[in-house]
């Protein structure tokens, strides 16, 4: 491997940026030596002025290692929001539905931009389904976290349980049928079993009953 | 080193070659010597690929960084432990981590397998063989990890962040080791048709490896979620990605086949269902590793998208076709040597086990499956994400739970109404009681009331089971209670480990069930401002921010941010949650910066305390916040589920001391040494 093709691999954030959530991501360009190439890892104090105005927040000693954040609103705890957006899909390629990856994963710029999208709407007035209709209309059907029950996605979620009741219910009604035949036979057996004994006939219809109930 | 690796990678692959042809050969033209030959390769293919390991091991430690994977995944100031690790951080470490461990197993199995089974073993080896040389050809030709650059970097690119966790030194070897061991259990299977030694001798061969590889994906699974919640920072451990789910597929059928062999063993039943089972175990397990590696399907998890994914998918195609092929050749030979009598049987109660655990597996499947099938019909791309799992899968898991307390308690062949009766009288009344409990308490999340009355009705015929075969005891040989509780486990420990096991299982659903309570919150707090939030549990926690500092650690910049903690009034003390930038030895970042989760558990709850950031550069701090409900139950669950299987797998007991002469008959364990032939009808 040369040089070049290292670097570019290293730059495309490699296999084990990409083995992780928020590696390998669109948007997040892992870069082999990225960053602030040459930053010294200098001992450093809690805060560096300790005489900021209260309420406002001191600097921090070296705030370009720390993911700058808005200040959280109503907005961002409504459960209505966050139910909506976990039918959401974010677009930056993690799998993870808006809520959980704004949430998790600060180095995302995706899902905090669809998060002020999913308030736009909700200011706009639009209702939970209306902001999935428009969010599909915009970014297609991949967006929804689940497809919707409709047209061929219906085999999606049917599949699974009705063959399992299928199967279910066709391993029960064999069961039934055997065991009903048992007692059939067994009531026989108590019932004439020293008639069949002495009778060739039935011992043979004894033999066939009981290699049927075998099959 | 990395001409001396390669070396031992064709080495191993030839061996392996030999093994397997001669295997095939010997056993063909019935030439011992052949087959001898194809048992000692594998000694030989373990050998080779020991040394190739030991050299990519040689080159990590060493900071070779002219080696490709060396300067990948490792730096200079990297722990150690991380370095030891970064074998099987990468695709081509991996590969090579599989090989090496199969190729051990392969011994093991040749080595500690009863020479009753003699007969398999040359047919073990070759399939063995076959599978290590399928891997070993993937790295020579598509992913070798004694790859040289043509340059040499003054440092490696480190290992990412989030692989810097305790777990994940742990947690990718044993699923590793999960996946790996299956391959044995499909061996000797394949050993079986092939010689058509189709007793039950295979199964018994088997019995510890299947449950060996099964306890090592539950391990893997566990330590997963457990990296998963403790490194990812999403308050969950459970997601429904493609690779998550890769890896509960073997580990279904692998659970279904541990319940049906016990039908085979005792009523000479399901012989083809469990010939079925394992070959589907393995294939998952190959299927599991195509999607990880072939980034066919999107995922998190996912190594980058390679060419070996069209190895997998080749390897996967070609074993499928052999091993159905021949099970459909053996199909004759493998009649039941009794047929199911009743609905109320425990055989009845297994098979619908299986149906639930076959039919969780294959919605599974069908899920992670289904925007490949949808983009191909529809021509549109879908997502399948935790929404369809949920509601396809927890209906599953409640009857599969259900099913779990319902199997025990009928007897084998057929149980009358008033056994059943009287054996459902106390778990009912436990799950009906919870089910009170939590609907007197407000509880009105069904499938949360579902799940634990359903463990209550699980721990009650689990708890009924222990209790009357401790009683008995106790009547019996007059032992003290505790003593006949413990003579009853180690005189039966497969029934009672897996009972053990059960509860593990129940463990598990309760805490799972808990998470539909979690609390979040998004707050932005200036030093000592606070929050209170509320948990489910009607407590009240107040949190207040005590500020950011910044300072310097191993290989990496710390900023933390720290809360106080009151409970109810009642400090709790402090909890920290932190950004981490990592840097190479020469003090340049690497990475984005990444997050460290601050938790508190306790029985009740976690909480669960993400910094996500700073407000304009300053120790104003937003964090999220989460109080998580009975998630320290998920891994107690663990503890109990391992504890349980390593009950039942635990050598020596009575089987053992019978055979040494010491003990009677009676004491054998339960279910191990049933008759066979014509099972049932003379039980």
């Amino acid at each position: 491997m040369t040089r070049r093709e290292w670097l570019r691999l290293a730059a495309l954030g490699g296999t084990a940026t990409a083995a992780l959530p928020g590696g390998g991501r669109r948007g997040h360009g892992a870069a082999l030596f990225g960053q602030g190439t040459g930053q010294p890892a200098a001992p450093a104090p809690a805060r560096a002025s300790p005489s900021a105005p209260p309420g406002a927040g001191d600097k921090l000693y070296d705030p370009s290692v720390v993911q700058e954040r808005g200040v959280a609103t109503s907005g961002d705890n409504d459960p209505a929001i966050k139910e909506l957006e976990r039918r959401l899909k974010c677009t930056c390629g993690c799998n993870l539905d808006i809520y959980t990856c704004r949430t998790t994963d600060f180095t995302c710029t995706y899902s905090p931009a669809l998060h002020r999208e999913v308030l736009a709407l909700r200011g706009e007035g639009k209702s939970a389904d209306g902001v999935l209709a428009a969010f599909t209309a915009k970014y297609g059907e991949q967006i929804l976290m689940a497809p919707r029950p409709a047209g061929f996605n219906l085999a999606g979620y049917l599949v699974p349980g009705v063959l399992i009741t299928l199967a279910g219910a066709t391993l029960a009604a064999v069961l039934v049928r055997r065991s009903r035949r048992i007692a059939a036979l067994s009531a026989a057996s108590e019932g004439g079993s020293s008639a069949l004994a002495a009778d060739p006939a039935g011992q043979e219809r004894l033999r066939r009953a009981l290699a049927d109930v075998e099959d | 080193m990395t001409l001396l690796g390669q070396f031992c990678l064709w080495l191993a692959l030839f061996a392996a070659l030999w093994g397997a042809g001669v295997a095939f050969l010997g056993r063909w033209q019935d030439r011992p010597d052949l087959a001898r030959s194809a048992t000692q390769s594998s000694y030989g293919v373990c050998a080779a690929l020991l040394v190739a390991a030991l050299c990519l091991w040689k080159g990590l430690l060493s900071h070779d960084f002219n080696i490709e994977y060396v300067a990948q995944y490792t730096a200079r100031n990297l722990p150690t432990s991380y370095v030891l690790a970064a074998f099987w951080a990468g695709q081509k470490g991996s590969l090579l981590f599989w090989a090496t461990i199969l190729s051990i197993f392969g011994v093991a199995a040749q080595a500690m397998t009863s020479r009753r089974h003699e007969g398999l073993l040359p047919y073990v080896a070759g399939v063995t063989n076959v599978v290590v040389a399928f891997f070993v050809i993937t790295m020579i030709f598509s992913a070798s990890p004694f790859e040289r650059l043509s340059f040499t970097p003054e440092d490696g690119r480190g290992l990412n962040p989030q692989l810097q966790n305790p777990g994940m030194t742990i947690h990718p070897p044993m699923l590793y080791l999960g996946y790996i061991s299956i391959t044995i259990p499909f061996a000797f299977a394949m050993a079986a048709l092939l010689s058509r030694r189709l007793d039950t001798g295979w199964i018994h061969a088997i019995r510890k490896w299947t449950l060996l590889s099964w306890l090592f994906l539950s391990c893997g699974i566990t330590l997963g979620m457990w990296w998963a919640y403790v490194e990812l920072g999403w308050g969950g451990y459970w997601s429904w990605d493609p690779v998550e789910n890769a890896s509960l597929l073997p580990w279904l059928t692998m659970s279904a086949f541990l319940h049906s062999v016990m039908i085979q063993e005792k009523r000479g039943m399901l012989k083809r269902w469990n010939v079925g089972l394992i070959v589907a175990s393995f294939l998952l397990s190959i299927f599991g590793t195509f999607i990880t590696r072939s980034g066919v399907i999107a995922s998190v998890h996912s190594f980058t998208q390679s060419s070996v994914g069209y190895f997998f998918l080749g390897f996967l195609v070609l074993a499928a076709a052999a091993a159905f092929a021949l099970l459909y050749s053996r199909w004759p030979l493998l009649e039941p040597e009794a047929r199911l009598e009743s609905m109320a049987s425990r055989e009845a109660a297994f098979l619908f086990n299986n149906l639930a655990l076959v039919g969780i597996a294959f919605s599974v499947l069908w899920g992670t499956l289904f925007p490949i099938l949808s983009e191909a019909v529809q021509g549109t791309k879908i997502t399948v994400g935790p929404p369809f799992f949920n509601r396809v899968n927890i209906p599953l898991g409640l009857l599969l739970v259900a099913l779990t307390g319902i199997g025990p308690l009928i007897a084998w062949r057929k149980a009358s109404p008033a056994n059943l009766r009287r054996q459902f009288l106390v778990p009912a009344a436990a799950g009906l009681l919870v089910a009170t409990v939590l609907l007197a308490l407000r509880i009105r999340d069904s499938y949360a009331v579902a799940a634990w009355a359903l463990a209550g009705f699980v721990a009650g015929t689990v708890g009924q089971e222990f209790w009357r075969g401790a009683r008995a005891r106790h009547r019996m040989h007059g032992e003290p209670p505790l003593l006949a509780l413990g003579r009853l486990i180690s005189r039966n420990r497969r029934r009672y480990g897996g009972y053990i096991v059960h509860l593990g299982v129940i463990t598990y659903v309760c805490a799972f069930a808990g998470m539909a309570f979690k609390v979040t919150r998004e707050v932005t707090l200036a030093p000592g401002e606070s929050v209170e939030m509320r948990s489910p549990f009607g407590h009240t926690y107040r949190f207040t921010h005590l500020g950011v500092s910044q300072y310097p650690e191993l290989n990496r910049f710390v900023s933390a941010a720290s809360l106080e903690v009151r409970k109810d009034g009642v400090s709790r003390g402090r909890i920290k949650s932190e950004k981490r930038q990592h840097r190479d030895s020469f003090g340049r970042n690497t990475f984005e910066p990444s997050t460290e989760v601050g938790i508190r558990s306790d029985l009740r709850e976690d909480l669960y305390v993400v910094y996500a950031g700073s407000v304009e550069g300053t120790d104003r701090a937003t964090y999220a916040i989460t109080l998580n409900p009975l998630v320290l139950w998920v891994w107690i669950g663990a503890g109990i589920l391992i504890a349980g299987g390593l009950v039942t797998m635990w050598p020596g007991g009575p089987l053992i001391r019978e055979r040494r002469g010491v003990g009677g008959a009676s004491e054998a364990q339960a279910g191990y040494e049933a008759p066979l032939v014509g099972a049932g009808l003379g039980e």
